[in-house]
């Protein structure tokens, strides 16, 4: 396959990817603030939605207020912010154009059609109406390109990059998602590298409980955390979930399965050093242990686990897809 | 009054034989069905995306450089028998032209005969000297020709109601267009399946086939299994969707000038495998952009090195470089010549009669007529320096007319085309617009190939005779009804 189409691909899924995630945060944090709840916490949410994609310092540029419906129209609809749902799904769709040759006939229209249908629905006022069912509507698009990709795709290359694009973008995200949730409740110091005992932060049993649900929900992993733990919601039970269990399909450990199996599929004679960084990868989260990761401190951990995936982002870009020197 | 032609309805307003399954259909259609079914159409295309580039204007999507060309649920219906002799005029034409495009870069037997001025040749800035000597696979120069054929009222015999398909020109460098014939057939089949069940309509849908087999039929001598790739100048060109289309229909690469390399003689396209050798490029990149190295050097669309690799016969494009020769303006009146000196035959297809300017008694007989007639510049194109003698004032004329006493080496002059008619939707309903039609004629040394029909072209104006889609032309499906159906 030419690398320039492997590139276009990758990044097609990664940016579905991205959307989708976003529209999940956005969703729970929406829905989060439809609780009773102090100013504060509510906008210390969506500051924590800013700070996740990195982009507090734009967003000041352009509010002066840090609430619900700026974040959300920054995040959603924003054309100047490259990570906004809208930029995701234009980039997802642009480079799906670039490369339609090499997609199925339902994979592009499905990517197209998500593209021309999120602009009429936000013309429409949708959004405005009734923001959860807009973020409903990305997840469940967002659903249907990865199905339509496996349902359709012969089973190739071109579907190997799309599916490292999507696991690659899904640690990241969830590492991000994870690293934000939990420096929220104690403004900053890293929530189990300090102190483990219950109720340090004097934080009521209730936002307790909906904090970690919100995370859960986030992830689509609310009854999941039930059926695995069977307990209450505990903190740590809810790292281990999302970093460590291999059967959770948003946890960090789920997704660099995927993508060290997918890139063993790719291989050529120059991967060999990627392969092996993300087998290592991969290796500490399969015999990794919550207790050890939270002795050495979530926020340093997780912030770790971000540069080692971004550099395999690099080294897949060095060895398949920016075009080799004759 | 100048003579007129439909081809669905007699003069007289009787529906033609051809036409009279389609127009009883048509009148039991529900007016409101059959608007939903526009929009229908508009719909699916802009989610397949068969849309165009267009710069600098933003569409309501968002999308800002992509239309859609209009379809119009309307075909057009061609007799069996007319496209079996259509058929054989295009293969004796594009036969003779591949001669011709052979003879001009090799031993140029047409020149010394006399058939064609030699300084029509030899200096036109079509002429590619770097191809003289150069041998392609099976002497095969244009694989894919669109030809451009009007029908009109007979010139010979005006005002007796018949018409004569003529061809208006010669498409021999990259012709496009073929995909719209193909999604025009499958959007008629989705929104009007009863068609096809009371027609016997020939299929166009293994053009895709077609072409990979022309494709692989012409690949440097020694190489069994070819690599054929499709070359585009990117998604930012209007035909884009177009190149992506056929390269997915053939299961090839779909490749831009920066994935390409030439090394040690060869040419080499960059994969996450490493390099891959390429035999076989459908290009639909023009001449001058295939080689920075031979050409235009600020191209970045082509492959540097690719010229030496080509002379040297170790690739193929398709079409060759140098094929603008024979679909210049001023060589296209000696076609006919050209079929007779080549063939020994008689062209079937008809030629627009043109007077060259540069012959003295042409000249004559186009200031005599200038009023009549439509005067084109030789190498002009996009309709400049063009002069239409029925819709201009005295004052146009008498101007042109000075400026073609000059040089009139420079023009040629044609009669005035009314192009024939084929009933259309419009905002008001069904109304007559002008049609063409681009069939699409495969050439490989096994021989000629094509699928009935080609692509409809409309102007969807009142009375305008450009159908380009840049100019608010539409399509339409084209039928060709098989034998005994009609």
């Amino acid at each position: 396959m030419l690398s320039r189409t492997a590139d276009h691909l990758y990044w097609m899924s990664r940016y579905m990817e991205r959307a989708e995630n976003t529209a999940r945060m956005l969703d729970v944090n929406y829905q989060t603030s439809l609780l009773p709840q102090g100013a504060d916490t509510a906008e210390q949410g969506w500051r924590g939605m800013l700070s996740i994609s990195e982009l507090t310092g734009l967003y000041a540029q352009r509010h002066a207020r840090v609430d619900a419906h700026g974040v959300m129209d920054f995040m959603v609809r924003d054309e100047d912010n490259l990570s906004s749902i809208w930029n995701c799904l234009r980039a997802a769709r642009e480079n799906a154009r670039a490369v339609r040759g090499a997609l199925t006939t339902e994979v592009w229209e499905t990517t197209n059609q998500t593209w021309l249908e999120f602009n009429r629905l936000l013309r429409g006022g949708d959004f405005e109406r009734d923001p959860g069912a807009l973020f409903e509507w990305v997840k469940f698009r967002s659903h249907l390109s990865r199905g339509v990709t496996v349902g359709t795709m012969l089973q190739d290359e071109a579907l190997y990059f799309l599916r490292i694009g999507t696991f690659l973008e899904r640690a990241d995200n969830t590492a991000r998602l994870l690293d934000v949730k939990f420096q929220a409740l104690t403004a900053g110091k890293d929530f189990f590298g300090v102190q483990q005992v219950q109720g340090q932060g004097a934080q009521p049993q209730e936002v307790d409980f909906y904090h970690w649900s919100a995370i859960l929900r986030s992830v689509s992993g609310f009854e999941i955390y039930r059926k695995v733990y069977r307990n209450v919601i505990r903190p740590e039970k809810v790292a281990e979930l999302l970093i460590l269990r291999p059967d959770m399909p948003r946890s960090l450990a789920a997704s660099m399965n995927e993508v060290v199996a997918n890139l063993q599929l790719v291989a050529n004679a120059q991967s060999g050093e990627t392969l092996r960084r993300a087998g290592r990868l991969q290796s500490d989260l399969r015999y990794g242990r919550i207790d050890e990761i939270l002795a050495t401190g979530l926020h340093a951990y997780l912030t770790q686990f971000l540069d080692r995936v971004g550099d395999l982002g690099a080294g897949i870009g060095r060895d398949f897809l920016v075009p080799v020197a004759a | 009054m100048k003579a007129r032609f439909d081809e669905m309805q007699l003069a007289d307003g009787q529906v033609r034989d051809h036409y009279r399954v389609y127009d009883d259909w048509l009148r039991r259609q529900d007016p409101a069905l059959m608007r939903s079914r526009r929009g229908e159409a508009e719909m699916i295309f802009r989610r397949v995306g068969i849309t165009f580039a267009v710069y600098g204007a933003k569409d309501e999507d968002g999308a800002g450089t992509e239309r859609l060309i209009p379809f119009d649920l309307i075909p057009r219906i061609i007799p069996g028998q007319e496209w079996l002799e259509m058929e054989a005029g295009l293969r004796q034409r594009v036969t003779a032209l591949n001669r011709f495009i052979h003879d001009v870069y090799h031993d140029q037997e047409i020149l010394r005969a006399g058939v064609v001025p030699r300084e029509q040749v030899l200096n036109n800035a079509q002429f590619r000297r770097e191809m003289m000597g150069v041998n392609v696979p099976g002497g095969i120069y244009s694989h894919v020709s669109g030809i451009d054929i009007v029908r009109a009222p007979n010139l010979e015999n005006p005002g007796d109601g018949s018409a004569r398909y003529y061809v208006l020109e010669d498409n021999l460098r990259v012709p496009s267009g073929v995909s719209y014939m193909l999604e025009n057939r499958k959007m008629t089949m989705r929104l009007f399946p009863e068609l096809f069940g009371m027609h016997r309509i020939a299929p166009v849908a293994h053009y895709p086939d077609l072409l990979l087999e022309t494709l692989r039929q012409v690949a440097p001598a020694g190489v069994n299994e070819p690599q054929v790739v499709v070359l585009t100048p990117g998604m930012y060109n209007s035909a884009y969707f177009e190149h992506a289309f056929l390269a997915q229909q053939m299961g090839v690469e779909l490749v831009e000038g920066q994935d390409l390399f030439v090394k040690d003689g060869f040419v080499y396209m960059r994969t996450t495998q490493g390099p891959r050798r390429v035999d076989v490029v459908y290009r639909r990149v023009d001449d001058d952009f295939l080689d920075p190295q031979a050409f235009r050097p600020d191209s970045t669309l082509g492959c540097a090195g690719l010229l030496d690799v080509y002379r040297a016969g170790n690739i193929t494009l398709c079409n060759a470089i140098g094929t603008g020769i024979a679909d210049d303006k001023s060589i296209y009146p000696y076609v006919p010549k050209m079929i007779e000196f080549y063939l020994g035959e008689k062209p079937i297809l008809n030629n627009v009669p043109t007077w060259l300017c540069r012959e003295a008694g042409d000249l004559q007989y186009v200031l005599d007529h200038l009023d009549e007639l439509v005067v084109k510049e030789v190498h002009g194109a996009g309709g400049y320096g063009m002069l239409v003698g029925p819709a201009a004032s005295k004052a146009e004329i008498e101007e042109f007319r000075r400026v073609l006493v000059a040089n009139p080496a420079n023009y040629i002059a044609q009669p005035t085309l009314s192009l024939s008619t084929c009933p259309t939707y419009v905002e008001a309903g069904i109304a007559p617009r002008h049609i063409d039609l681009r069939p699409y004629v495969l050439s490989s040394g096994q021989g000629v190939q094509t699928v009935p029909g080609g692509l409809t072209r409309v102007a969807l104006k009142d009375g305008s005779l450009v159908v380009n889609s840049s100019q608010g032309g539409g399509t339409k499906d084209t039928w060709v009804l098989e034998d005994g159906s009609c």
